[in-house]
């Protein structure tokens, strides 16, 4: 029983790792409606320049702060150069030119920076502690915390500021947001730093676990399932989302694994979300479109 | 937003010459089936057939099996790949499995296997709708993958989790040599561009438009929309069964899972995009682009002699900034794929001969 709480809750932190990297992708299908597939290769990009920076011997918050600006930059690029050419074109297109993007972002990190694998070290104990007889790791308490905090913030940002209120109104009839003076590029160029910036801490996080690396960059393909569940359009669907993935996918590797021959988790989190729309079409949170002839 | 009529008018440049010109359309097929199997085998290299025109025409009928399925039933795939690795491992167990069988009843029945594979990795389509399908091909992608690496028994429980090609031999004539197996590939490719016309130009064809421009018209019009869904998976998984099959038996010479990974269902993704969303030829130009842009960048590394500023590693990334800069270059100058070329082209061929 202990071992089976043990594998749950592991997954339960390791989605909600997953879900961070889909609020990313939430927030920009939200306001643009792109699916991105280069949010991963933010990640990848965030959390390299910023463990490049550390090595270097700066600051953590001036590296920090340094990496967010070079994002937002980024952002600003993308909607510049990829977005604002590309507007109004078919949602296919505006993937396929995120993935070329996704390339574009890989391959410049990996030119300038290198191709080594960094070790990051955030100065948080990762050692599994006894609580009641459950070992779980600090680390894994903290990183949750910082998740649960960064929902919060963009929860009361998106509610409560004159921007999130636009966002918002992009979001829901882009058209009817442009008629009343609501500025799109504007919108996007915040989106995107935004996503950016939630990028960076998901590249701390994971890099702290994993190390710094290309591998990171295939988050993508975790917060996938991960968002196809929760609904391309809900921030706390990617975080129900995210939990729903880890954890089941942590269950079966441990008990369905072993009678297949070997790990499910590369494919399981698919066909759970498979199963999952044939239920509910549209996601658990996902918004229903009303089809009219 | 254009009209069901007129993608039926536009789907490819043969649509586009007036139905008074059967003639120079029948031209245009005779004078490309002669460049085919005349010109092409008699001067092109070993190398050039080998590297260049092989993996481009099988990259090219990949790119049709896609738009079967994306451009002309607009359902989204994301897993081409895995539909390929199904039929080379279904033709390799075929051969291994069943003695004597003769390699164009291995192709078809290797089509058939994955068609039915492709029905099933379709039946969410029937409830699913747009981007969200990407689940279940990405599915197929990784399952397929994982199922290949995990059951030698696919491989014939080799070490490597490899398969080889067999020996091509089609009634007697053995086409291990760089022509033959350019004869193989091209024959199988003119047979199903031809069959992928019939489709298109049928009722089924017309029918997956409908459904394309807009389903619940579709459904009110009276045409059976599931039905003609799965039929495009099957469709579409037939043809890229056996695609898989002549890139890993002509093209390679071998295949393993990760042959078809997701890069290359990317690709093929991007060979629908680029060379043009509800075109038959067009994905030969896109196909053409996706084998020789990493040919071409060689090259010009090398002639630019910047290769000893720093290691292979470096150059491999900047290749990558370069395709990923050209894809959205394209994507945003070309909206309707590089297929529109060619469309212009034949127009202004038909210009000159009115005039």
């Amino acid at each position: 029983m202990a071992y089976f709480l043990e594998t749950l809750i592991a997954g339960l932190f390791a989605g909600l790792m997953y879900g961070l990297v889909a609020i990313g992708f939430v927030l920009i299908y939200k306001a643009s409606g792109v699916f991105n597939f280069a949010q991963g290769a933010m990640v990848f990009l965030a959390a390299l320049v910023f463990v490049t920076l550390v090595e270097r011997g700066i600051n953590f918050w001036v590296a920090f702060a340094a990496t967010s600006a070079l994002m937002v930059l980024t952002a600003v690029v993308i909607e510049a150069l990829v977005l604002r050419p590309l507007r109004n074109r078919d949602p296919l297109t505006l993937f396929m030119a995120t993935l070329g993007l996704s390339f574009v972002i890989d391959g410049a990190a990996q030119f300038f920076l290198g191709t080594d694998v960094h070790m990051l070290d955030l100065g948080i104990e990762d050692i599994a502690q006894d609580y009641g007889g459950l070992f779980i790791s600090w680390f894994d308490i903290v990183a949750s915390l910082i998740v649960i905090a960064l929902v919060v913030v963009l929860a009361l940002v998106f509610s409560k500021t004159r921007m999130g209120v636009s966002l918002r109104a992009v979001a829901d009839d882009t058209l009817a947001a442009q008629s009343i003076g609501i500025r799109l590029p504007v919108i996007w160029r915040i989106v995107w730093s935004v996503a950016g910036i939630v990028a960076l801490i998901a590249g701390l996080l994971w890099g702290a676990r994993q190390g710094v690396q290309y591998s990171l960059s295939l988050i993508t393909l975790k917060a996938l399932p991960v968002l196809i569940i929760g609904g391309f359009s809900s921030i706390p669907g990617a975080i129900v989302g995210g939990l729903i993935v880890g954890a089941s996918e942590a269950l079966a590797d441990i008990y369905l694994g072993p009678l297949v021959n070997g790990s499910v988790s590369t494919w399981f989190a698919y066909i759970l979300a498979v199963a999952f729309l044939l239920i509910r079409p549209a996601g658990l949170f996902g918004d229903r479109d009303i089809e009219r002839v | 937003m254009t009209t069901i009529q007129d993608d039926i008018l536009a789907t490819g440049p043969a649509a586009s010459i007036p139905s008074g010109s059967t003639l120079l359309r029948i031209a245009v097929i005779v004078a490309g089936l002669a460049i085919a199997f005349g010109v092409v085998p008699a001067i092109a290299t070993d190398y050039w057939l080998s590297s260049i025109i092989i993996p481009t025409i099988v990259m090219g009928l990949a790119g049709i099996s896609l738009n079967l399925l994306q451009g002309y039933a607009g359902l989204v795939s994301l897993g081409s790949a895995a539909f390929m690795s199904v039929g080379v491992f279904s033709a390799y167990n075929l051969i291994l499995r069943v003695p004597g069988l003769p390699l164009p009843v291995v192709l078809l029945l290797a089509g058939l296997i994955t068609a039915a594979v492709g029905i099933f990795f379709g039946l969410p389509a029937l409830r699913i709708k747009g981007f969200y399908l990407g689940a279940s091909t990405l599915g197929a992608q990784f399952f397929f993958q994982w199922l290949f690496t995990n059951y030698p028994w696919f491989s014939n429980e080799s070490q490597s989790l490899t398969i080889s090609a067999p020996r091509l031999v089609v009634f007697g004539y053995d086409l291990q040599s760089p022509v033959g197996r350019y004869l193989l590939v091209a024959t199988v490719t003119a047979l199903l561009i031809g069959l992928a016309f019939l489709v298109v130009k049928s009722r089924l064809g017309r029918e997956w438009m409908a459904i394309r421009d807009m389903e619940t018209a579709a459904s009110v019009l009276g045409i059976r929309v599931a039905r003609r869904k799965l039929q495009a998976y099957a469709v579409s998984s037939f043809f890229l069964g056996i695609t898989g099959v002549l890139w890993g038996f002509a093209y390679l010479g071998t295949a393993d899972a990760y042959t078809y990974n997701l890069d290359k269902s990317f690709q093929v993704l991007f060979i629908v995009l680029i060379g043009g969303t509800a075109t038959i030829f067009g994905n030969f130009l896109g196909a053409a682009f996706i084998v020789l842009t990493p040919i071409l960048l060689d090259h010009l590394v090398l002639a630019a002699n910047v290769a000893y500023l720093s290691d292979q590693g470096a150059i491999t990334n900047l290749q990558r900034v370069i395709f990923g800069v050209i894809i959205i270059f394209i994507l945003i100058k070309e909206p309707d794929g590089l297929s529109a070329w060619i469309r212009r082209g034949v127009e202004a061929l038909q210009t000159r001969f009115r005039s």
